[in-house]
């Protein structure tokens, strides 16, 4: 598949502050692209290099065979962004924002059906100032959408959102890519990378610690898998040791954690523990996810 | 793109966005009740204050004009002092601060059209305003009107202009929208009162008006006031001369200090 987005390391830095520190990769065309890490690793000035918003002070980087700095017009007649930080204007009406953004582009379509699908069909004489918080964030969607653009940019999709709100938006992203366009996005929600992206850069202090399928991330790293439940009284922890299928066990409390290989972990801790006659509750099994990655990673565990 | 996309595809020019920018920025404005009622409304109400106290009878004072007659200029110069040091400053910062000027940025929308629908939008306003002034006070206070139209109306657009452009200046330096609020109010409030504006310069003592004539403002009232009673644009070299030089600089500042964030 051709590439819509390459970028060979990429620094920047502001003051003493090194942004970002060497980064590079490529992005293919009609993939789903995820960038996570913690706040201030690095994510917003990078998407912000590949968009021609700032200039990198070193490193190459192509989007569509453009240069974002030196044909950063071409360029964003081509992408559609999606901004961390922006707001329009509060008395300005969805109708009246759509319009405006269109004419911006030489080549945009017809809004009415994108905000129909964004669930905004019923706002369109609505005030920017009196949509949601979640209604806001569709309609920079909406805007990044008018020009039928090749690549989507989107920042920090669905920081402040509820649950629900952001389900919704996740849909909505694998809708954009079934239509054939790339995504790049960043978040510093790991489920959300897990759950939406084809690959994901693991960004953290302006470096990229890893990058790959989410699922090839979590296996490549051997995190185990964990089985986890209650029990009252004592426990033989070698009784579960002992078994093949466990790696590592560990109690604290009430609370016991089995640590080992996916085949087999949960039916051999549960017939153990019944051959034994221990009284358990609350058993679970825990995916091993990017949560995980990324403490195994950096040491430390990702915060929002 | 292999998907061929829903609906119908537009493709427009500059100019589109040109209009539709103007056209978006000035349904704005008018939306917004203070910059509205200060740029339409507090003009009329001080014309009607004032007329009604003072009428509009020939005075000595004035050279055998009324009150109202010397007024209405200079309310023309207080709605271009207002619209340029504080609708515009207020205007461009909070575009700035709110990030809405950074989503502009994020398209291939040219920053002169920004610039000029500003401007447009603007002028259109401070216009409307002097022109709501005119159409109450001609039937009302029988407003008399000695000079020409035109040298009124390009008295009236360098004026507007050089005010413009140190409303840009303010807003380029003020880190932040409230910080150029208050920077475009300590300025213009004194120069609205000093520079006859807002009140008859006639009734200040000499000191004041010596003052007085370091202020841009007190150029545009007295340009104004010239034009509108016919003096010859040769008695008014030093005021379009200080007005010109004000745009100039004004715009070469504004140029260097404007940010998109």
């Amino acid at each position: 598949m051709a590439q819509a987005i390459a970028v060979e390391d990429l620094r920047k830095s502001y003051g003493d502050v090194q942004a970002v520190n060497g980064v590079s990769f490529d992005v293919k065309q009609g993939e789903i692209f995820g960038m996570v890490g913690p706040n201030g690793a690095g994510k917003t000035t990078t998407i912000e290099c590949i968009e021609g918003l700032r200039e990198a002070d070193r490193g190459g980087v192509r989007v569509l065979d453009l240069d974002p700095q030196r044909d950063g017009y071409e360029l964003r007649e081509r992408i559609g962004v999606q901004l961390q930080e922006t707001a329009l204007a509060d008395r300005i009406k969805v109708r009246e924002a759509m319009d405006l953004f269109s004419s911006f582009y030489r080549r945009s379509v017809e809004w009415g059906p994108i905000i129909e699908q964004l669930g905004l069909g019923e706002k369109r004489e609505a005030y920017y100032g009196k949509l949601s918080g979640g209604q806001k964030q569709r309609l920079f969607i909406a805007l990044a959408l008018v020009n039928d653009p090749e690549i989507v940019f989107l920042d920090e999709l669905t920081t402040g959102l509820d649950p629900q709100a952001r389900r919704a938006m996740w849909q909505l992203v694998q809708t954009i890519r079934q239509r054939g366009k790339t995504v790049f996005l960043t978040t510093h929600y790991m489920e959300e990378a897990e759950r939406l992206c084809d690959r994901v850069a693991i960004i953290d202090h302006g470096k990229i610690v890893a990058l790959d399928s989410p699922q090839q991330l979590i296996d490549s790293l051997g995190v185990d898998n964990r089985v986890v439940f209650t029990v009252e009284g004592s426990l033989e922890l070698g009784l579960l040791q002992d078994l093949p299928a466990a790696t590592r066990v560990e109690r604290s409390g009430d609370r016991v954690v089995v640590y080992g290989r996916a085949d087999g972990l949960v039916g051999a801790v549960v017939n153990a523990l019944e051959d034994a006659g221990v009284h358990f509750a609350d058993l679970r099994t825990e995916q091993p996810s990017l949560e995980d990655v990324f403490l195994a990673l950096t040491g430390r565990e990702m915060r929002e | 793109m292999s998907d061929a996309p829903a609906g119908r595809v537009f493709r427009r020019s500059a100019m589109r966005s040109l209009w539709k920018m103007t056209l978006t920025e000035m349904k704005l404005y008018l939306r917004e009740p203070i910059a509205a009622f200060f740029t339409l409304v507090f003009p009329v109400m001080l014309l009607l204050i004032f007329g009604s106290i003072y009428g509009n009878e020939p005075e000595e004072l004035f050279g055998g004009r009324g009150t109202v007659d010397m007024s209405v200029p200079a309310y023309m110069a207080m709605i271009i002092g207002t619209v340029g040091m504080l609708s515009t400053s207020i205007n461009v910062a909070t575009s700035r601060e709110l990030g809405i000027l950074r989503r502009y940025r994020a398209t291939p929308l040219r920053p002169w059209v920004v610039l000029v629908s500003t401007v447009v939008v603007n002028f259109l306003m401070t216009f409307l305003g002097t022109a709501l002034l005119i159409a109450v006070a001609k039937p009302l206070y029988g407003l008399r009107f000695e000079g020409d139209a035109l040298g009124v109306l390009v008295g009236f657009v360098l004026s507007a202009l050089s005010f413009f452009s140190l409303g840009f200046v303010i807003a380029g330096l003020a880190p932040t929208a409230r910080v150029a609020q208050v920077a475009g109010m300590l300025i213009f409030y004194p120069m609205l009162f000093l520079s006859g504006a807002g009140m008859p310069k006639e009734i200040m003592p000499e000191g004041v008006r010596a003052v007085a004539n370091y202020l841009p403002l007190t150029h545009v009232v007295d340009l104004l006031q010239g034009m509108w009673f016919g003096e010859p644009w040769a008695d008014h070299l030093t005021e379009v001369v200080v007005l010109a030089a004000v745009l100039v600089v004004g715009s070469a500042v504004a140029a260097r200090v404007f940010r998109w964030e």
